[in-house]
């Protein structure tokens, strides 16, 4: 919905017609602020992801250099759980893009002309957003958890074998997140599909189209921009997430992604180069991977 | 019969959907009425101890009255912040506007972790102690972006005729803004407050980075989990989620009261 | 009863008024003098610069040369809020966030009256709305929220009331009984009223004076009987109702009038009607002032005569016929009978003469960018 938004009001700006000093007033606090703690804290970041070992030895200490093999030793450490992270997040984000539309679909379209219905739908479906993200998701790891009646019943249906479990799987992690995201995908497709001219599929219907080929011919088509804000806002948070696939939540030893390494690099080893390197490059790799999929859907506008 | 797909597949589809989105809310809001003696995690005896006496446990009371306290303060700054900067968007000319979008599209296309380290290790570079103030900074940065995107919705919805007939009829600039404006733009504004105030309450990876020893409800949940979650964060986490449930049906019955009303 | 509002009128002068956007000029050069008490009317087609007009008069856009006179004093500088005038917006912009007595006490609170909705109330009884004060303006007609915009900008017994388009969104019916009103209105409290408008019905029905606009300049200035009697420019008579525009090179010219040739066939106009009496002209004629003639009339040369001609298309009208008439050689005249039963019954096809008094042409002071003439 966000990028939605931001796409719109870029292009639709309604006659601004008064002078600039009263809007630098305005816009100055704001954009300061975000200069002073977002931007800067990227150069940070790259500053850090530079530093190199302080010559005391002691641990989270460095100094200011301009160490490229902070990266190296990244990337050759972590290369699996890199791989893995946008693995991930490219599945969860297929699944809840396929969980998500109908859900909108019928949102939007189908209960259009029932104003009540839809707004108990649309509650519902920001419903988990109410409940810690952290507490749903430990939820999960207890429905599933070893001896849970879920995982008994499981075993007894021979769905899994005796010796093999559900938390700790890749599975369970890309279950969780795609369960987490499935809001941030559901909301932008429900806002254009909701826009949809209703008018345009009985138009479709009218030129002796299947209501198939209609949906794929008109409604699909319509609703792109929600479907590449609701990946982006999808896919972006998963690749970085590192709840789900932590060891206390729904993870194993097998599962970490880039997140879990920061994380791991910045709290426990106080790795902070190394942290900052990941970081650094898990921002990178967002940036082409966005920017090549935004120009692929030719939706270069949306930014 | 045709079968049609429309009409009763779609709508079984959407009703199983729900039932799978509010299985772990169930498990969380049944949990918090379990009696435990060490973890929470096999259902034992119903019981409404964990619910009176939330704040026997005095951890989860602290963090949860330190995320209020955050996002309160956080949203605060943040929408004031955005509001000014949406109003400025949606009403003014100025250079710079696209590198002004791109600043504020940002935040909401980083990965967490990203702005998380990044932040921490800015604050470790200037060797700044982090906790609870650092955790307001952090929080304003990251909710700024939604909440322009949130107001800047409501400014463009709203005729600059209305203002100019503000001025035509002697409201000066700021007699204008607080009485027309600002009145007309309450409810985007209200809408960004709570939204801000919601993404604050929840976050965790951002906050985890720059809180040092400070806490918040989600990383205690977080730090707990390795031992097993008590159910007083399950009470807590339930209170919080019924709440904000009774906000927006307030909300809602609301709009569309008004809305027959204008039916009518 | 309204006797509060009355005879507060001032007189309007724009003075060389200029307003450049990025990329084009709204107005060039504007000169206007609007005397206290008058109802006066701009009008022309979309993107003319009437709007922007009124907005610079209002305060709300500046004016990139030139000055705004209200009542003598030079306001040229002052914001909006400064300014004795008050505007009816377009669509009203009703604040939909206040009752409709608040709407109307607004700018009285504003400028810190004494009993504000006690004079609201007054003004919400002028326009015969006074039961309604406790709506909200959403809850309204379309013809109600006019009256409720109307009432808020005349409770501040304002010295220049401007309407943007007041009556634009309203169905015809409505419009022409609020035009009614409007005017009864004027009429009752005496103050200037500055209306833009693009519906030429409107502006004639209602205004004293008529100023027509068309690409950021007044065309001409009038009351409205003089400019659809005389129109001196092209677009004029063809903005305000039809004309039939002959364009040819003046062959004749004596002491009463002037005569061009039009492929061969003689158009004459009145000297005293005519802008210009020399070189090449283009002569026009209201439809309804012309008639048709199944047999060649004789005629003096107090007439034009042209002829012979088909009739090509006949439209019903409900008050008139409309037949258009295509004279080979000459070019199409479109003339307008009343359905009196008087008039000759033609049918499609028939051949016809068509004949005007001289003293009814007129010519122009440019050349239409399409003459109803071929072969110009």
């Amino acid at each position: 919905m966000a990028f939605v938004a931001l796409g719109q009001g870029s292009a639709g700006s309604a006659t601004p017609t008064k002078t600039s000093r009263v809007a630098f007033i305005l816009l100055a606090p704001g954009l300061i602020y975000l200069g002073l703690f977002f931007l800067t804290p990227l150069v940070s970041l790259i500053i850090t992801s530079l530093k190199v070992s302080s010559p005391t030895g002691e641990i989270g200490m460095y100094d200011f250099g301009f160490e490229l093999g902070n990266y190296a030793y990244a990337i050759g450490q972590y290369l699996p759980q890199i791989l893995r992270s946008f693995t991930y997040a490219i599945i969860a984000t297929v699944m809840a893009l396929m969980i998500s539309y109908p859900i909108a679909y019928f949102i939007g379209v189908k209960a259009r002309n029932k104003p009540l219905l839809q707004a108990m739908l649309l509650t519902l479906v920001i419903a988990p957003f109410f409940i810690s993200f952290l507490l749903r998701t430990f939820a999960w790891k207890q429905i599933f958890s070893n001896d849970s009646p879920v995982t008994n019943f499981l075993h007894t249906i021979g769905l899994l074998a005796p010796d093999q479990y559900v938390i700790g799987t890749p599975f369970a992690v890309v279950f969780g997140l795609t369960y987490n995201f499935i809001p941030f995908m559901t909301l932008p497709i429900y806002t254009s599909l909701e826009r949809l001219d209703i008018r345009l599929l009985e138009a479709g219907s009218d030129l002796y189209a299947t209501p198939a080929k209609t949906f794929w011919k008109v409604t699909f088509p319509l609703s792109l921009p929600g479907v590449i804000s609701g990946t982006l806002l999808t896919f972006i948070p998963i690749s970085g997430d590192y709840v789900n696939a932590s060891r206390d939540f729904l993870g194993g030893s097998d599962t970490a992604m880039i997140g879990n390494v920061v994380e791991a690099n910045f709290f426990r080893i106080q790795d902070y180069p190394t942290a900052s390197a990941l970081s650094v490059m898990l921002m990178a790799a967002i940036v082409v991977l966005v920017s090549m999929y935004v120009r692929k859907s030719g939706t270069e506008d949306l930014l | 019969m045709k079968f049609s797909l429309g009409k009763f597949l779609l709508p079984t589809y959407v009703a199983l959907a729900f039932v799978f989105t509010m299985i772990p809310i169930v498990y969380t809001f049944v949990f918090s009425f379990n009696e435990v003696n060490k973890s929470n995690i096999a259902w034992k005896r119903f019981t409404f101890d964990n619910w009176l006496y939330v704040c026997n446990k005095q951890e989860v009371c602290e963090a949860f009255g330190n995320s209020i306290a955050i996002a309160v303060i956080a949203t605060a700054i943040s929408t004031a912040l955005g509001t000014a900067i949406a109003i400025a968007l949606g009403r003014y000319r100025f250079k710079g506007r696209s590198v002004t979008n791109l600043l504020l599209f940002l935040p909401m296309a980083t990965p967490e972790v990203v702005m998380g380290a990044g932040l921490a290790a800015q604050f470790l570079n200037v060797g700044v102690a982090k906790g609870f103030w650092t955790i307001v900074v952090a929080h304003v940065m990251f909710t700024l972006s939604f909440v322009v995107v949130t107001v800047k919705a409501r400014v463009a919805t709203l005729d600059p005729k209305l203002e100019e007939a503000g001025r035509d009829l002697y409201g000066n600039a700021s007699q204008v803004f607080w009485k027309i404006t600002f009145p007309l733009l309450l409810p985007g504004i209200a809408a960004a407050a709570m939204l801000s105030f919601a993404l604050s309450f929840d976050d965790f990876i951002i906050t985890q980075f720059n809180s040092g020893p400070e806490t918040t409800f989600p990383k205690f949940v977080y730090t707990a989990a390795v031992r097993g979650i008590p159910p007083e964060a399950n009470v807590v986490g339930s209170g919080v989620f019924i709440v904000a449930i009774a906000i927006v049906m307030i909300v809602q019955v609301r709009a569309s009261r008004k809305a027959k009303r204008l039916a009518k | 009863m309204a006797t509060d509002f009355v005879a507060r009128g001032q007189d309007l002068e724009l003075v060389g008024i200029r307003k450049e956007f990025p990329g084009f000029t709204a107005i060039e050069n504007l000169d206007l003098k609007i005397p206290a008490g008058e109802f006066f009317a701009l009008l022309g087609p979309s993107g003319c610069g009437k709007t922007t007009t009124l907005r610079i008069v209002a305060g709300l856009e500046e004016a990139t040369h030139g000055k705004v006179l209200i009542g003598g004093k030079d306001v040229s500088g002052t914001k909006p809020h400064e300014r004795p005038v008050n505007t009816v917006f377009q669509n009203y912009a009703l604040f939909p966030h206040m009752s409709v007595l608040e709407n109307v006490a607004f700018g009285l609170r504003q400028r810190k009256i004494k009993e504000p909705l006690a004079k609201a109330t007054e003004a919400l009884q002028m326009v015969e709305l006074e039961h309604l004060g406790n709506r909200k303006p959403q809850q309204l007609s379309g013809g109600q929220q006019q009256r409720v915009a109307l009432a808020r900008a005349l409770v501040n017994r304002p010295a220049l009331l401007l309407l943007d388009e007041p009556l634009g969104a309203l169905d015809l019916k409505l419009r022409r009984q609020m035009q009614v009103e409007l005017k009864a209105i004027q009429m009752e409290v005496g103050l200037t009223f500055l209306h833009v408008t693009h519906d030429q019905e409107e502006a004639m029905d209602m205004a004293d004076t008529v100023a027509v606009m068309n690409h950021g300049q007044i065309e001409q200035m009038g009351a409205p009987e003089a400019l659809y009697d005389r129109p001196k420019t092209a677009f004029v008579a063809r903005f305000l109702g039809q004309s039939n525009i002959f364009v040819g090179e003046v062959v004749e010219e004596n002491a009463n009038t002037i005569s061009i040739d039009c492929n061969g066939q003689k158009v004459s106009a009145p000297k005293s009607r005519s802008e210009k009496h020399s070189g090449k002209v283009a002569i026009g004629v209201r439809p309804e002032k012309a008639t048709f003639h199944e047999d060649k009339p004789v005629l003096d040369s107090n007439h034009n005569l042209v002829g012979p001609g088909e009739i090509i298309d006949i439209r019903f009208t409900g008050v008139s016929n409309q037949y258009l008439i295509d004279i080979p050689g000459f070019g199409d005249i479109t003339v307008f009978a009343q359905n009196v039963g008087k008039s000759p019954v033609v049918e499609l096809g028939a051949q016809v003469w068509v004949s005007w008094k001289v003293e009814h042409a007129f010519g122009l002071s440019d050349l239409p960018p399409k003459a109803d003439n071929d072969g110009e």
